[in-house]
């Protein structure tokens, strides 16, 4: 088991530093997930309660379709190059290579999207209760949505239009961790006690995906890579 | 002895036993249907919904057979991915746009009954909501194998989503209902009446009825399916021997 | 049997359920007796030309 942990952090940190330098994915997420958040209020209006009510529901579903927009190329340019197939038959399981590259996405598009929400909230008049439980929301469940995310991404790997297919493989698959993560801010400004177990159940599905999503991936990927 | 599954591999011996079985299993299902239909027109108003409540013999029966097949299909790839049974993935094939029309009725019939009974064709209603993302579930798979040329990578692709689909289907049905309760505002909810024996009979025969309808409709499916791939199968040997023969002049 | 069925005031929502189902599903038969032709036709068409499967008893795997 240790043997492998080497070889992983150096995937997860190539990974990371491939799209550190190359900038354009992270930019392209963080760029939507503002242009949407400000947008909206424009288009609503400036009706602060509303806006208040629909913070929590608004900061996630632009942060999904944020961090759809990054997914359909987790795998893309490793096939491309083939490096896809070296990274197969090398040390690494490839439900390792999965995990690393989930993990990576989430480094990459999941943690700095989770900064900008509270900065973002400011814009929807988030009450100031909303703003610890949202990063904590957010960190709680953006690992689900890069590791189930890691699955529509490979079963989608070389279609025609994948992005767009992507998008709807995603839809159902995200709706747990969307319901659950909105309801875990929504509740802690209303101070209730329905709170923690709203973040429990959320924390949990992002735990379960952890484990059972770099599964399918893998056989996603092992069949791509046989054709 | 072969077990049932073993015994129907063969897809020739499919295409036999099928042909013998699917004149009956048609008949069957328009008999309970004309039956059901009978009890359905027969039936007494319902104390609170009136004669709406009609809506719910057709209504309960799609939303029963969209998640049923969408079970089967789960089973089907399982059946692909860890046995390889030859039939399996022309099973799972075959059910996917029949699941999705069911889903399709169950979500119309389920609009057509919420007006109505709250004044809006949609309310978000947790049961109607889950349906609705099953439909979505469908439309994938389907998007899915028609986006993938060889049949044998879509095949084992498409099998992979509708298990994983499965595994998330409850967590959807859960998360759908812990919105719907924990939402601020009153949510109406389309709750399942409380079935007087009158009201009982006309649904289960219409569920029966469907269902079986959807068996055959699976069988014929599953048919069509083989005899489309014997086509290419044809077509295939034909530009080989095409071919062949070509060399064999050229050299 | 009343011939003009009184289903009270929300007659026309119970018969559009009703139509609703009754389209979609001789659609889908209809469309699997159709291409169930179509697909008979096709074989009959190519065997007729004398294309055979390399085994007539046993069918090769189909991936």
């Amino acid at each position: 088991m240790s043997a492998l942990m080497r070889p992983f952090w150096q995937l997860v940190r190539r990974d990371v530093s491939l799209a550190w330098k190359d900038g354009g994915a992270i930019g392209v997420a963080l760029g939507f997930y503002l242009m949407v958040v400000t947008l909206l209020p424009l288009g609503i209006g400036p009706d602060l309660a509303l806006l208040t009510r629909i913070a929590p529901g608004v900061l996630w579903v632009a942060l999904l379709l944020a961090a759809l927009l990054s997914l359909a190329r987790m795998f893309e340019t490793d096939l491309e190059d083939g490096s896809l197939e070296v990274l197969a038959t090398g040390p690494l399981p490839l439900v390792a290579i999965a995990a690393a590259k989930s993990l990576a996405h989430w480094i990459t598009t999941g943690l700095p999207l989770t900064v900008l929400a509270p900065v973002l909230g400011l814009l929807l008049n988030l009450p100031p209760e909303g703003y610890g439980v949202l990063v904590a929301s957010m960190l709680a469940g953006t690992p689900a949505v890069s590791f189930v995310g890691a699955v529509g991404a490979a079963l989608t790997l070389r279609t025609r239009r994948g992005g767009l297919l992507l998008a709807l493989l995603m839809l159902p698959l995200f709706v747990p961790t969307l319901i659950f993560g909105i309801d875990t801010v929504r509740e802690a400004i209303l101070n209730s006690a329905a709170f923690w177990p709203a973040f429990l159940i959320l924390s949990a599905i992002s735990l379960t995906a952890l484990v059972l999503a770099p599964i399918a991936a893998a056989a996603a990927l092992r069949f791509q890579l046989q054709q | 002895m072969q077990t049932l599954t073993q015994s129907l591999a063969n897809p020739t011996r499919f295409l036999a036993l099928s042909a013998r079985l699917l004149p009956w299993i048609a008949a069957a299902s328009a008999l309970v249907i004309a039956i059901g239909l009978g009890l359905v027109f027969t039936a007494p108003p319902d104390y609170q919904m009136g004669h709406t409540v009609k809506i719910m013999f057709v209504h309960v029966p799609a939303a029963w057979l969209s998640m049923f097949v969408y079970a089967l299909i789960a089973v089907s790839s399982f059946g692909l991915l860890v046995f390889r049974h030859p039939l399996a993935d022309v099973s799972a094939k075959a059910a996917a746009p029949l699941g999705a029309a069911f889903t399709f009725l169950a979500l119309v019939t389920g609009m057509l009954w919420g007006k109505p009974m709250w004044g809006a064709f949609w309310v978000w209603d947790p049961r109607l909501t889950s349906v609705l993302l099953l439909f979505f579930l469908y439309l994938g798979l389907i998007a899915l194998r028609s986006s993938i040329d060889e049949e044998a990578l879509a095949a084992k692709l498409t099998a992979t989503l509708s298990l994983v689909g499965i595994v998330i289907l409850p967590v959807i049905k859960f998360s759908v209902d812990w919105n719907s309760l924990h939402q601020p505002a009153s949510v109406m909810r389309l709750g399942a009446p409380t079935i007087h024996a009158s009201l009982l009979w006309p649904l289960l025969v219409m569920a029966a009825g469907m269902t079986l309808l959807f068996a055959a409709l699976h069988v014929k499916a599953m048919r069509n399916e083989i005899l489309r791939r014997r086509v290419k199968a044809l077509r295939a040997f034909a530009a080989d021997a095409a071919g062949g023969l070509a060399g064999q002049a050229a050299g | 049997m009343t011939t003009a069925m009184d289903l009270g005031t929300h007659a026309a929502y119970v018969w559009a359920s009703y139509a609703a189902v009754a389209l979609v599903l001789v659609a889908l038969v209809g469309w699997l007796v159709v291409d169930g032709h179509r697909q008979q036709r096709l074989i009959d068409a190519l065997e007729g030309r004398g294309v055979r499967r390399r085994s007539q008893s046993t069918e090769p795997g189909s991936g």
